[in-house]
C-alpha cells in the first residue's frame, strides 16, 4: 500500500465517520480491507483503494468505512456499569417516573447487539413491574452489517461464553447447534435504527437514559463536541449519560458533571 | 483468596493456572472429583472452585453433588469448564448447585469476565 492509499482511507474514514486513524495503522487498513478487495474479485487492497478514488463508488466506501470500525463488545461488558443500573439507576429512574409509566433509553453504538441486549435482560429479568410500562428502546450504529447482527439476535458460543451470566443464557436463549438465538419477546423489546453519529441526526424525543460507550474515543475532538452538545439537548435533566471507561466529559463539555458515587461511566447534566 | 482448580488435563490446567495467579488467587489443584474433594477437606477455607465435567474417578457432576450435600461448603462458588455445551447439561449442573458454567475452549478473556461476574453480581 502507498502513502497515497493510506492518506486516501484516512481522508474518506475521517470525512464520513468522524473517526481518526493515526499514522502508522497501515497493517490495521491491510488486514481488515484485504478481506473486502477480495470480496470484489481484487488482487490487493491497493487495488480496491483504487476503486474508492474513482468516481461513483459511493457504495464501496461505505462499505469500506463498515469494515474499518472497530466493533469489539461483549454482553455485560466491563460488568460495573450494569451493577449500577440494576442496583441504583433503574430503580430510582423507575420511582421518579412511576406516574408516567415511561422509560426512554438510547444505545448509540450497538455493535453486534450484546450491549443492548444485557440492558434488555436486566429489565426483562429483574424488573417485572415494568411489564405494562411503555419502554422506548432505540438502538443504533452506523454499520449494516452490525444492525443486521442486532437484529438477529443469534450468537455463537464465544460470544456467550463472554460476559454473560449463565443463568440468563438458559432462560432467555435457545439454543441451536453451537449457536443461541435470544427469544423474540427480548428481541422485540429493541428497535434498531442506523444512525452514523458523525452526520446530522434525525429528531430525536427525550432519553432517560443514552449510552454512548466505547465509540467517542475514535472521533477527532470537533465531532466528540457536537455529539456532547446534541446530547445534552436530549438526555432529561435526572436522566443520565453513560460512557465507556476510556471515555469522559472533561475538557469536552461543561454542562455535564461525573456522577463520582456511580461506577461505571455515569454521567448527568449540571443543574443550570 | 484460594481456588481449587481440578481438571483431569495437565495441559487445561497449566493454561488456567496463570489466569488464577494473574487475579490474585492461591491455586490448589485435583486431577479429579476425589482428589479434588479430598483437597478441599484439607483446606475448607477455599472460595472458589474450577471443576471440569468429563473426569475418571468422579466426574464434574457428582463432584457438584457432594461439595452442595455438605454444609460446611455453603459458602465456596463453583464454576464448571467443561466441553458439555448442550443446555440441558447446563442446566443439570446449574440444578446441582454450580454458580456458573465456562464452555470449552474459551479464552483468557472468556474465564476473567466469568469469575468478575461473580465477584460483582454474586449469582
Ligand atoms: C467498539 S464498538 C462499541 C460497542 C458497544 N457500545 C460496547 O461498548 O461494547 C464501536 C461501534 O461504534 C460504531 N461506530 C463507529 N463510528 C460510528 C459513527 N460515526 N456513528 C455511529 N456508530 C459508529 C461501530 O460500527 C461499532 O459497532
Amino acid at each position: 500500500m502507498t502513502a497515497r492509499d493510506y492518506s486516501c482511507v484516512v481522508t474518506l474514514l475521517l470525512d464520513r465517520s468522524s473517526i481518526v486513524l493515526e499514522a502508522g495503522k497501515e497493517y490495521l487498513v491491510e488486514a481488515r480491507l484485504w478481506p473486502l478487495a477480495r470480496r470484489h474479485g481484487l488482487a490487493s487492497v491497493s487495488e480496491f483503494i483504487q476503486r474508492l478514488r474513482a468516481p461513483g463508488s459511493g457504495g464501496l466506501i461505505e462499505e469500506m468505512v463498515e469494515a474499518m470500525v472497530t466493533t469489539e463488545t461483549s454482553f455485560f461488558r466491563d460488568i460495573h456499569p450494569f451493577k449500577t443500573l440494576l442496583d441504583t439507576v433503574l430503580p430510582e429512574l423507575i420511582a421518579a417516573r412511576r406516574n408516567d409509566r415511561c422509560l426512554a433509553i438510547w444505545c448509540a453504538a450497538s455493535s453486534s447487539g450484546q450491549e443492548p441486549y444485557t440492558i434488555a435482560l436486566i429489565l426483562r429479568e429483574y424488573f417485572p413491574e415494568l411489564a405494562d410500562w411503555k419502554i422506548t428502546f432505540q438502538s443504533t450504529d452506523l454499520s449494516h452489517d452490525m444492525l443486521r447482527r442486532c437484529r438477529a439476535g443469534n450468537y455463537s458460543q464465544l460470544e456467550v461464553n463472554r460476559g454473560l451470566p449463565v443463568a440468563l443464557l438458559m432462560k432467555y436463549f435457545r439454543q441451536e447447534g453451537a449457536r443461541w438465538q435470544i427469544r423474540d419477546d427480548v428481541r422485540e423489546m429493541i428497535d434498531f435504527q442506523p444512525i452514523n453519529l458523525a452526520e446530522p441526526w434525525p429528531a430525536m424525543q427525550p432519553f432517560d437514559l443514552i449510552f454512548l460507550r466505547n465509540v467517542m474515543i475514535y472521533f477527532d475532538v470537533e465531532t466528540k463536541k457536537s455529539i456532547l452538545a446534541q446530547i445534552s439537548r436530549i438526555l432529561r435533566p435526572d436522566g443520565y449519560l453513560i460512557l465507556g471507561g476510556a471515555e469522559t466529559t472533561f475538557y469536552l463539555d461543561v454542562s455535564y458533571k461525573r456522577v463520582e458515587s456511580l461506577k461505571g461511566g455515569y454521567y448527568r447534566l449540571a443543574a443550570k | 483468596m484460594r481456588t481449587l482448580l481440578i481438571d483431569d488435563s495437565r495441559a487445561v490446567r497449566a493454561f488456567i493456572r496463570p489466569i488464577l495467579r494473574e487475579l490474585n488467587f492461591e491455586v490448589i489443584e485435583a486431577g479429579n472429583g476425589q482428589e479434588g474433594l479430598d483437597r478441599l477437606r484439607e483446606f475448607p477455607d477455599t472460595a472458589l472452585i474450577l471443576v471440569d465435567w468429563n473426569m475418571p474417578v468422579m466426574d464434574g457432576l457428582e463432584f457438584v453433588c457432594a461439595v452442595r450435600a455438605d454444609q460446611n461448603f455453603d459458602a465456596v462458588r463453583i464454576v464448571m469448564v467443561t466441553t458439555e455445551t448442550e443446555s440441558e447439561q447446563m442446566n443439570r449442573a446449574m440444578m446441582a448447585g454450580a454458580n456458573e458454567y465456562v464452555m470449552k475452549p474459551f479464552t483468557r478473556d472468556v474465564l476473567v469476565a466469568k469469575l468478575s461476574l461473580l465477584d460483582v453480581f454474586g449469582a
